[in-house]
C-alpha cells in the first residue's frame, strides 16, 4: 500500500484542501484550516482506513502532514 | 404537514408510547421512521402499524446501553440511505425509590439506560452527521430532570444530565449546522402512567394549570417543529410540553 499517496487522499477529502496544499510542513490547523472537529475526524479516518488505533497521546502529536505520515508509516511498517 | 420527505428520522425506544408517537409522526410528514426498541416482537408491531397506514417506517433490535452494538445499527441504517438527518433519544427507564434505600444496580440501570444511552447514540450519529453538514438532535429528558422528584433521585440525575448533555453537544457540533435540543415532558397519558391508581393521577391532574395530561402527540409535535427548517435558529434549548405543571 502507498501510505503517502493514501494519507493525502484522506487529507485532501476531509479538509477540502488541493492536493498541492498537503506538504509535508503543512500544519492541519494552521496552514490546511482544520478546526478541533476535523482533526477528530481526520485521525478517525486513519483508524478505519488503515485498520489501526492511535492513542490520544499520540493523536494529539500528529499536528502536520509530515508528522502524521511519519507516524502511519512506523505503525504499519 | 409535509417537509420530512427524504428525512431519515432514527427514535430509540420508540416501540410504544411517546417513542412511538414521534416516529409515527415523523412518518406522517413524509419521513422514513427507524424504529429502535429492545424487542423483536414490539419492534415488527410498531413497524407494521405505520406501514399499515401506507407510510415508511423499518426497525432494529437495540439496546442504547451497548455502544459497539448502537455502532454497528447506525452503520447499517447509513449504509441502506445514505445519510441519517434526525435522531431522537428518547429510550428511558424507570426504578424508583428514596435514596435512603435505593439499590445500586437501580441506579446503574436508570443512569446506564437514560443518560449513556442518549450519549452512546450521539456519539455514533454524529460522524455521519459531521460529515452531512446537517443534523438534528432531540433529547427527551423530563420536567422531574429540572424540578427533581423525591423518591427519583436517578431518574431526575439521568435527566439533569440528559439536558447539560444536550447544551454540550449544541455547543461541539453548532459549527457543521447540527442542531441539538431537548423536550421536557410533563405529565403524559402513556401505558406507564396509565398503571397509576386514580387519586395520583387526579392528585397530579390539579396540580396542571391546563387541568390535564398530556397526549404523546403532544411531545411528537414538538418534535416535528425542532426537527424542522422553521427551527433552524433554535439549538441547546430544553423546552417544557407540561400544561403548565412547572413553571
Amino acid at each position: 500500500m502507498d501510505i503517502l499517496a493514501k494519507v493525502k487522499e484522506i487529507i485532501v477529502e476531509e479538509l477540502g484542501v488541493e492536493e498541492s496544499e498537503v506538504t509535508p510542513e503543512a500544519n492541519f490547523i494552521e496552514d490546511l484550516g482544520a478546526d478541533s472537529l476535523d482533526t477528530v475526524e481526520l485521525i478517525m479516518k486513519f483508524e478505519e482506513e488503515f485498520d489501526i488505533d492511535i492513542a490520544d497521546e499520540e493523536a494529539e502529536k500528529l499536528t502536520t502532514v509530515g508528522k502524521a505520515i511519519e507516524y502511519l508509516k512506523t505503525k504499519l511498517g | 404537514m409535509k417537509g420530512f420527505e427524504d428525512k431519515i428520522a432514527v427514535v430509540t425506544g420508540s416501540a410504544r408510547g411517546i417513542g412511538f408517537a414521534i416516529a409515527e409522526a415523523f412518518a406522517q410528514n413524509g419521513a422514513t421512521a427507524v424504529i429502535l426498541d429492545l424487542n423483536q416482537e414490539d419492534v415488527n408491531n410498531a413497524v407494521q402499524k405505520i406501514d399499515d397506514a401506507g407510510l415508511r417506517a423499518i426497525g432494529f433490535v437495540a439496546d442504547v446501553t451497548d455502544s459497539d452494538s448502537i455502532n454497528n445499527i447506525f452503520k447499517e441504517i447509513h449504509h441502506k440511505f445514505e445519510k441519517i438527518d434526525i435522531l431522537v433519544n428518547n429510550a428511558g427507564i424507570t426504578k424508583d425509590g428514596l435514596i435512603m434505600k435505593m439499590k445500586e444496580s437501580d441506579w446503574d440501570a436508570v443512569i446506564n439506560v437514560n443518560l449513556k444511552g442518549t450519549f452512546n447514540c450521539t456519539q455514533k450519529v454524529i460522524r455521519y452527521m459531521l460529515k452531512q453538514k446537517f443534523g438534528v438532535i432531540i433529547n427527551i429528558t423530563s420536567i422531574i430532570g429540572i424540578m427533581g422528584n423525591a423518591g427519583q433521585a436517578n431518574y431526575a440525575a439521568s435527566k439533569g444530565g440528559i439536558i447539560a448533555l444536550t447544551k454540550s453537544s449544541a455547543k461541539e457540533f453548532s459549527s457543521r449546522n447540527i442542531r441539538v435540543n431537548a423536550i421536557a415532558p410533563g405529565f403524559i397519558q402513556t401505558d406507564m402512567t396509565a398503571k397509576l391508581p386514580k387519586e395520583v393521577i387526579d392528585k397530579y391532574t390539579a396540580a396542571i394549570p391546563l387541568s390535564c395530561m398530556g397526549l404523546p402527540k403532544d411531545i411528537a409535535n414538538l418534535c416535528i417543529f425542532l426537527a424542522s427548517d422553521e427551527a433552524n435558529y433554535i439549538t441547546g434549548q430544553t423546552i417544557q410540553v407540561d400544561g403548565g405543571l412547572l413553571i
